[in-house]
């Protein structure tokens, strides 16, 4: 059965494999990039049923059949956009009393601002 | 014994050309020069091709929108008389959500003319969504080759994200921790596959945004009788650039001012596995823009399309916070909330506007699409867990990597000319170094410099003359 760490043939599931050991790796690196090996994940269909971190074969989205190390199973996206940033609240607040402010004074000396609204006709 | 990396790159040049569909040899001319009007024209097709292209492929015709509250908080803090008005190309109205389908719809185009049954491309950006969305339309299988994670695969919010979109367009998508070598796994799955290179940097990518220079001056010529006087165009590559500025220069907008924009990553190495995640930005940094400008040639096509030193007359930076600052305004005081990279020529837009004349027009030519992951407050949110501070300040004392300064006032937004000249000498001494040893240029060398720089042969024979004394 598929669950969080097994699954079955067919499942969609993400693999993981080095691609590059340090050694192999570009000459033109700094020192803390150099030591580490070059890693890849991809998503395909498993090939067969497996565990985490099994050797697995996938198929991807253009069939290309890849091998790696059984790294997750139907992975999902929990990027977010987070709490509001407390550093950003004045922004808004400031930038409406500002043109308030601009447009009063605008209107007062008789030009008209870019943001006042056109005067309606008869 | 040579590695795997040293014997695929040993056979690039082979590779690429099956998987570019073009034979760049036939456009050099010496060590140094080459034919670029000739390349870029080498495809065939004309703008209005171009145009067909993309109206087929439901690229462009994106809404240009004037910023009018923008303009007045650039009034409000101007000197008399001061205080250009502000204009920004939609782009985010694209399908794949930013300008990058219009060089994407070109590329695939032509990968299905030609008959490949896939594309490949290695961009950890906005390119890979529309590759990605241009490759579905066009019933073409599809690799997008990230850089996405560092060794402890953490990765961005905003590559996270561009991870999922291209996934949701069905491209197999290939994540990979820091480092250059992603070329090098894009050139053997080239090889293994015999799919399309969709690069960034071909002329079929560079020609596809030429129409939206096209369209920004027809459209500011209909709303206010004339092209902008000023174009602001956030910077990487340089693709953009070059495609906005030919274009405008196609539309008969050869005066218009066109002023590049950075965000300054000054101080973090782009291939260090540390600096990966506190850069707080993806792209449109300074990071890629000043060694593109300043040597094209380092993509992956032999000769890349995108020469921006060609069209800049200005090049702005800006700060973290301060783009983080305008990404918030434009939300609260437009009502256009968009991704924050795309935001950074808008942030130079509001320090150049501030010291122009009233009639002035400046047309911000992007933005880009916006959703979790991709957004200022992730980047921010993001920025805090990886140890950079945030707080609000002046954004002077921004430090990349280390402290992000979200300004109090936009009075304190402000941002500082880079050196064009630097780059231009830069440029000619990688020009220079890229030659065989003892290779002397000759007066044809001078002339293709001159206009890869957009100086004259007397500024580049002195810059030769400064070198040889250096």
């Amino acid at each position: 059965m598929t669950d969080a760490t097994h699954c079955q043939a067919g499942d969609w599931v993400e693999v993981e494999r080095v691609l590059l050991e340090p050694a192999d790796r570009s000459t033109n690196l700094p020192p803390e990039t150099a030591e580490k090996p070059l890693r890849m994940w991809i998503k395909g269909f498993a090939q067969a049923a497996g565990a985490l971190g099994d050797a697995m074969t996938i198929e991807t989205m253009t069939g290309r059949l890849v091998e790696g190390a059984l790294s997750a199973i139907n992975p999902g996206y929990f990027h977010t956009f987070g709490n509001p940033i407390p550093e950003l609240a004045h922004v808004g607040v400031d930038l409406r009393a500002r043109l308030a402010d601009y447009h009063a004074s605008e209107a007062d000396a008789g030009t008209p601002a870019a943001g006042s609204a056109p005067k309606g006709g008869a | 014994m040579a590695t795997r990396f040293d014997a695929i790159m040993a056979r690039r040049g082979e590779i690429m050309l099956n998987a570019l569909g073009m034979d760049y040899s036939v456009f050099e001319q010496s060590p140094i020069a080459f034919d670029y009007e000739g390349m870029m024209a080498a495809h065939g097709y004309s703008l209005d091709d171009i145009v067909a292209i993309q109206t087929r492929a439901g690229v462009g015709n994106t809404p240009l929108l004037e910023l009018r509250n923008l303009t007045d908080v650039v009034r409000s803090m101007s000197a008399p008389g001061k205080g250009a008005r502000i204009f920004v190309k939609d782009e985010a109205a694209n399908m794949a959500g930013a300008f990058k389908d219009r060089r994407a719809s070109v590329s695939i185009h032509v990968a299905k003319e030609k008959g490949y049954e896939g594309v490949i491309a290695a961009t950890s950006g906005n390119y890979g969504a529309a590759v990605s969305s241009q490759a579905a339309r066009y019933g073409l299988k599809c690799i997008i080759v990230q850089e996405t994670f560092d060794s402890r695969h953490i990765g961005q919010p905003e590559i996270v994200e561009k991870s999922r979109i291209c996934e949701a367009f069905g491209a197999e998508v290939i994540q990979l921790t820091v480092g250059p070598e992603l070329f090098f796994h894009m050139v053997e799955l080239l090889d293994q596959t015999g799919y399309f290179a969709a690069s960034l940097y071909s002329s079929f990518g560079v020609s596809g945004i030429e129409t939206l220079g096209l369209e920004i001056a027809k459209e500011m010529t209909a709303l206010t009788g004339a092209p902008p006087t000023h174009c602001v165009i956030t910077h990487a590559g340089g693709g953009n650039t070059t495609g906005t500025a030919r274009g405008l220069k196609r539309a008969g907008a050869g005066d218009t001012q066109i002023i590049s924009a950075s965000v300054d990553l000054s101080g973090l190495h782009m291939a260090s596995d540390n600096d990966f995640n506190r850069k707080s930005f993806t792209t449109g940094h300074t990071g890629f823009g000043v060694p593109f400008a300043t040597w094209p040639d380092r993509a992956d096509v032999p000769r890349n399309a995108a020469r921006s030193l060609r069209y800049i007359d200005r090049y702005l930076t800006v700060t973290q916070g301060e783009v983080f600052y305008i990404t918030e305004a434009m939300s609260k005081i437009e009502g256009l909330e968009r991704g924050p990279a795309g935001n950074t020529a808008m942030t130079a837009a509001v320090s150049l506007a501030r010291d122009l004349p009233r009639d002035n027009t400046v047309v911000v030519q992007e933005t880009e699409y916006t959703g979790a992951g991709k957004h200022h407050w992730a980047q921010l949110n993001f920025a805090r867990e990886m140890g950079v501070e945030v707080r609000r300040g002046d954004p002077k004392d921004n430090a990349p990597g280390k402290v992000i300064v979200i300004p109090e006032r936009p009075e304190q937004i402000q941002a500082k000319d880079f050196d064009v000249a630097r780059m231009r000498t830069s440029y000619v001494r990688n020009a220079l170094k890229n030659a065989p040893d003892g290779y002397a240029p000759t007066a044809a060398d001078i002339v293709f410099l001159a206009a890869d720089t957009n100086s004259d042969a007397a500024a580049v024979e002195a810059i030769i003359a400064a070198l040889k004394e250096a």
